[in-house]
This record gives structure tokens, C-alpha cells and sequence, in this order.
């Protein structure tokens, strides 16, 4: 495959286990930069495991993470995210007695950004979070807090760029409003995974799909096609998310 | 800038006056000590969460570094108190593996930990080394003036260094490891060497103002400079007035060990009820300190 060649992420055969659980049983893919790759599953399927792998928050037990070809399976996180790696949370985690402008002047003066990233009252107004920039983040509603999530990954510059379930909660018209956001990163050459229930959503911007379940992928390509999978459909349908 | 020019600069310029217009020595010096140590267990823990129950094992080990570099290599009394800042730190780095633990594991490790450095300055098998349960003697360099001199420049280095927590990038990313590990390495920062240097920080004053204490005190027992009173004196002061900030250990020593002084001398017998209460009135309505009734306002509080 082509895309493969010039991917920025290289997933190989990962495993992760819990005691003798194993979360992730051998998961491959790829990611290309400019690129929105879906990953989706039922809960419990090793999404989240697998970003927290890839992201250095916990080492792999088998197999290969590779960015840009070199391999960064079990690197500490502060060094991933030097190395352009950042995600959300699929429950946020903002440092809540800090205020917003200084959870992210953090991340700005530690993500050692190879590009000079945008500058905080940049970030704030794009991601609506200017109004209550000198709040502690413990006083911001959940999506507001996502949204810090997001502006903390950004402000490192990241080239690989996970999130995991930032939609989940939103309306529909901030449902649009981050797909457009999500898109103009992409554009940038940012390679994006986006973890999410919301099929429509997925549909909406992403290029790609990875079906998972029990660890491994168990289908990649166009989501059109991924719902007329007897395999998808089944694990779709045994689980509690219908597609 | 500005906190070193209206809060530090103050507070050195009064406690270097007080002498001349008020007659206890002593309890002057007690303030500048206990200063130092309130805004060491800030640091540690207002900056990191890390709670050091045993504070006191880096202020009794600068005590007795002080003591053997006099007694032993015959050292000026300045280069003492460098020593003992120097053991400080070499205890904070034998120590570290200590921050592996979290919340009520720690501070009861550290507890354990000062107690372990007690028992073993005051073994007897070492009396030839530390004078063991007997107490040393330092008739030598006693200058009770030049030694409240050292207590204020260890109080001005503790203050610079608390200053510089509260205005600089890296005292935000400390909080930011207080607040959420997790998030905080994926903001780029190294975890564990922050912790480590914060650590190291809090050890350092301490042991300086071990030793600056054994050089006023002169004489002592294992029991006077290891004594858990230090440990919970300073955390009691600085949650009083409120840490991760600059001026609430401040106004916690100020404003506590003014009242135990007061109280304490008179009428001994109502101090510890006054105390045990404020302290639970503390942590129940105030439990993040004096200056939270500003900050709850909105204020920002230096
Ligand atoms: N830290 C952990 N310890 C033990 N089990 C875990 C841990 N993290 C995840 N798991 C388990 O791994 C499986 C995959 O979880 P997760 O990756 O969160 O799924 P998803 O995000 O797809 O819903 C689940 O069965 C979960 O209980
Ligand atoms: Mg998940």
C-alpha cells in the first residue's frame, strides 16, 4: 500500500495486558499525516489502551509503535510529546486549581514545540475559552474542560494527535463546529485518531476506519464499507453501541 | 520582582531591626527558624501535594553536619552551615525513592525515615562520630548575633527560592504535577525530575537552618534537633496561612507562633486547647488557608 510508505505512524502487532488480560492482542495500523483515521469499536474493545500506549503512559507488552520510523514504544511521555506525540482524555484531566491561561502556558513552556506553537490568547479564542481564561479550570463545564484538553495537546504542536472521545457530550451545532476545527488541523498536516461513538460523526470527518474489537483491528478502510461487514455488523450489534 | 521588593525585603529588613527594640533573642530567632522551615514544607508540599511529616530528618541531619564539620575538621562556622545545607540535600537524594509513594504513604515513610536518621545519629556505637545520646558541645563558634545574621540570609535564599516558584514557568509546571501527573507529562514536563528538584529544594533549606540552629544553640541532644515538634510546627503554620503562596506561611508563623508564645508562657494549660481547636476549625472551614478568604473573594493573593 502506498499510504503506508509515507505514514507517520507505524502500529505493529501491539499487545497490552492487564494481570492475564490481554486489552491489546496484536493491533496493527497505520496513520498517515494530513490524515483523520477513526478508530472505533465497542467499549472495552482497547481503544483507550491503545492511546495510552502509543501516547507513553503505559509501555507495550509485545510489539512495535514507530513514528517517523524510529520506534517509540515505551518512551516516558514528556519525551513523546518532544517528540510531536499529544492526546486528550477521554475524561478530561485539566489542572484544576490553575487557571486556564496557566494550564496552558504549561504545556506551552514545556512542550518544546518544534514549530512555534500558537500563542496562548490565540488558542484561547479559537477553542471559545477566552471568557474564562483567568478561571481556575475547576470551574469550567465539561465541554469547556475538552476543549482545555485539546488547547493543552496543541499548544505542544503536535504532529500525531489522539483524541479520544473529545465529541461525546456536545450538541449539534458544537458537533459541527469542532469537526471543522479537527478538519483545519488535518489540513495542516497534523496526523489525527479520533476515537468516537458518534457514527455520524465519524462519518463526517473521517477518512478512514479502523473497527476494532478484543484488542485487534478487525477492519480498516471507508466506514460506507465497514458497516456492510458481517463481522463489523455483529460486533456492532453483540455490543452496546449500534452503528 | 515586586514580591521580593514588597514582601521579602520587608519582612528581612523588620526581623533584622527587631533585635535592637525587643529584648528575647531567642524567640526571634525561633520566628526566622520556624519561617524557613514553613516555607520549606511550602515548597514541598504547597508546590508538589507532598505532605513531609518528617520534615525535621533534614533539619536535625543539618544540625549534627554542622556539629562533626566543627568538631572534627575545625570549619569556621559559615562553612559549617554549607555543610550543613550540603547534607540537606545528600539526604533529600538518599530519600527520593520516597516520592514513588503517594498521599499517607509518604508522609508516614518520611516520618519513619526522620525517626530512622534519629536513631541512628543518636547510637551510641557512634559516639566517637556524633557524641551518640550524649549531646554535643560547640562552646567553639557560639555567637549568638552572627548566627541570627545566617538564620536571615537562609531565610532570604528561602524566600528568593519561594519567589521564584510563584513567578516562574517551572513553579507553574510543579502545580501542574500536583494537580495531575498525567496531564502534566503530556504538557511535556518531566514528572520525576520535578518532584525531585522540589524535594531537593525543601531539603536544602532545612538543612541550612539545622545548621544555623545548632550554631546558636550551641549545645544540644538528638532528641532537641530531631524533635517531630519541627515537622508538625512548620506544616501547621504554613496550611494556617495557606501554601502555594508567598505570604501564607508567613502570616500562619506570624500569627500561630505569636498566640503559642503568648498563650504558652502564661497560661500553658489553655494553649493546647486553643490550638487543637484552631487547628480544627482550620480544617474544616479553612482548608485552604488564611489567605483563602481572600481568594475566594477573587484576589489574588501573593
Ligand atoms: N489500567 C487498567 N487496568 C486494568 N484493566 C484495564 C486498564 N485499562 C483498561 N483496562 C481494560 O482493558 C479493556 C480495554 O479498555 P479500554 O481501552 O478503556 O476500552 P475502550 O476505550 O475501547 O472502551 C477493558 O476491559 C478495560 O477494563
Ligand atoms: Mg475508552
Amino acid at each position: 500500500m502506498s499510504l503506508s510508505l509515507t505514514s507517520l505512524l507505524h502500529v505493529t502487532g501491539l499487545v497490552k495486558r492487564f494481570g492475564g488480560f490481554h486489552a491489546l492482542d496484536g493491533l496493527s495500523f497505520h496513520a498517515a499525516a494530513g490524515e483523520i483515521l477513526g478508530l472505533v469499536g465497542p467499549n472495552g474493545s482497547g481503544k483507550t489502551t491503545s492511546i495510552n500506549v502509543i501516547s507513553g503512559l503505559y509501555a507495550p507488552d509485545g510489539g512495535n509503535v514507530t513514528l517517523d520510523g524510529v520506534s517509540i514504544g515505551g518512551i516516558a511521555s514528556h519525551k513523546l510529546v518532544h517528540l510531536g506525540v499529544n492526546r486528550t482524555f477521554q475524561i478530561p484531566k485539566p489542572f484544576l486549581s490553575l487557571t486556564v491561561r496557566e494550564n496552558i502556558a504549561v504545556a506551552l513552556a514545556y512542550g518544546r514545540a518544534q514549530v512555534a506553537p500558537p500563542t496562548a490568547e490565540a488558542l484561547m479564542d479559537e477553542y471559545r475559552l477566552t471568557e474564562v481564561a483567568d478561571r481556575p479550570a475547576s470551574e469550567l463545564n465539561n465541554a469547556q474542560q475538552k476543549m482545555l484538553d485539546l488547547v493543552r495537546a496543541l499548544a505542544t504542536r503536535p504532529r500525531l494527535l489522539l483524541l479520544d472521545e473529545l465529541a461525546a457530550g456536545l450538541n449539534p451545532t458544537e458537533l459541527d463546529w469542532i469537526s471543522a476545527r479537527i478538519k483545519a488541523l488535518a489540513q495542516t498536516g497534523m496526523a489525527i485518531i479520533v476515537v468516537e461513538h458518534l457514527m455520524g460523526f465519524i462519518e463526517q470527518i473521517t477518512d478512514r476506519v479502523i473497527v476494532m474489537n478484543a484488542g485487534k483491528e478487525i477492519f480498516e478502510g471507508k466506514l460506507a464499507v465497514a458497516v456492510k461487514v458481517p463481522q463489523v455488523i455483529e460486533v456492532f450489534l453483540g455490543g452496546e453501541h449500534a452503528a | 520582582m515586586r514580591h521580593l521588593l514588597l514582601i521579602v525585603l520587608p519582612l528581612l529588613v523588620i526581623f533584622a531591626l527587631l533585635p535592637g527594640v525587643y529584648q528575647n533573642h531567642l524567640l526571634l530567632f525561633n520566628f526566622v527558624i520556624f519561617l524557613v522551615l514553613a516555607q520549606g514544607v511550602n515548597i514541598i508540599y504547597g508546590f508538589t501535594g507532598y505532605l513531609p511529616f518528617g520534615y525535621v530528618g533534614f533539619f536535625g541531619a543539618g544540625a549534627y553536619g554542622f556539629a562533626i564539620t566543627v568538631m572534627h575538621y575545625h570549619a569556621s562556622a559559615p562553612m559549617a552551615v554549607l555543610v550543613a545545607g550540603a547534607v540537606g540535600v545528600a539526604l533529600g537524594l538518599f530519600l527520593s525513592p520516597l516520592l514513588r509513594l503517594s498521599g499517607a504513604y509518604f508522609a508516614i515513610a518520611n516520618m519513619a525515615a526522620a525517626l530512622a536518621v534519629l536513631h541512628f545519629v543518636a547510637n551510641p556505637a557512634l559516639e566517637d562520630i556524633t557524641r551518640g545520646p550524649y549531646g554535643v558541645s560547640l562552646t567553639g563558634t557560639f555567637n549568638p548575633t552572627l548566627a541570627y545574621a545566617a538564620a536571615l540570609i537562609v531565610l532570604a535564599l528561602t524566600m528568593g527560592i519561594v519567589v521564584f516558584l510563584k513567578n516562574s514557568s517551572f513553579g507553574l509546571a510543579l502545580q501542574a504535577v500536583r494537580e495531575d501527573p498525567v496531564s502534566a507529562s503530556m504538557a511535556g514536563v518531566n514528572v520525576v525530575r520535578m518532584r525531585v528538584i522540589a524535594w531537593l529544594a525543601s531539603a536544602l533549606v532545612a538543612g541550612l537552618a539545622g545548621g544555623v540552629y545548632a550554631w546558636y544553640v550551641s549545645v544540644f541532644f538528638p532528641d532537641n534537633v530531631f524533635s517531630s515538634d519541627f515537622s508538625i510546627f512548620a506544616i501547621v503554620f504554613a496550611l494556617f496561612g495557606g501554601v502555594a503562596t508567598i505570604t501564607g506561611p508567613i502570616i500562619g508563623v506570624v500569627a500561630l507562633y505569636g498566640v503559642y508564645n503568648l498563650i504558652g508562657f502564661t497560661t500553658p494549660q489553655y494553649f493546647q486547647l486553643i490550638y487543637g481547636l484552631l487547628i480544627m476549625v482550620l480544617v474544616l472551614f479553612l482548608p485552604a488557608g488564611l489567605v483563602s478568604l481572600a481568594t475566594r473573594r477573587g484576589w489574588r493573593v501573593p
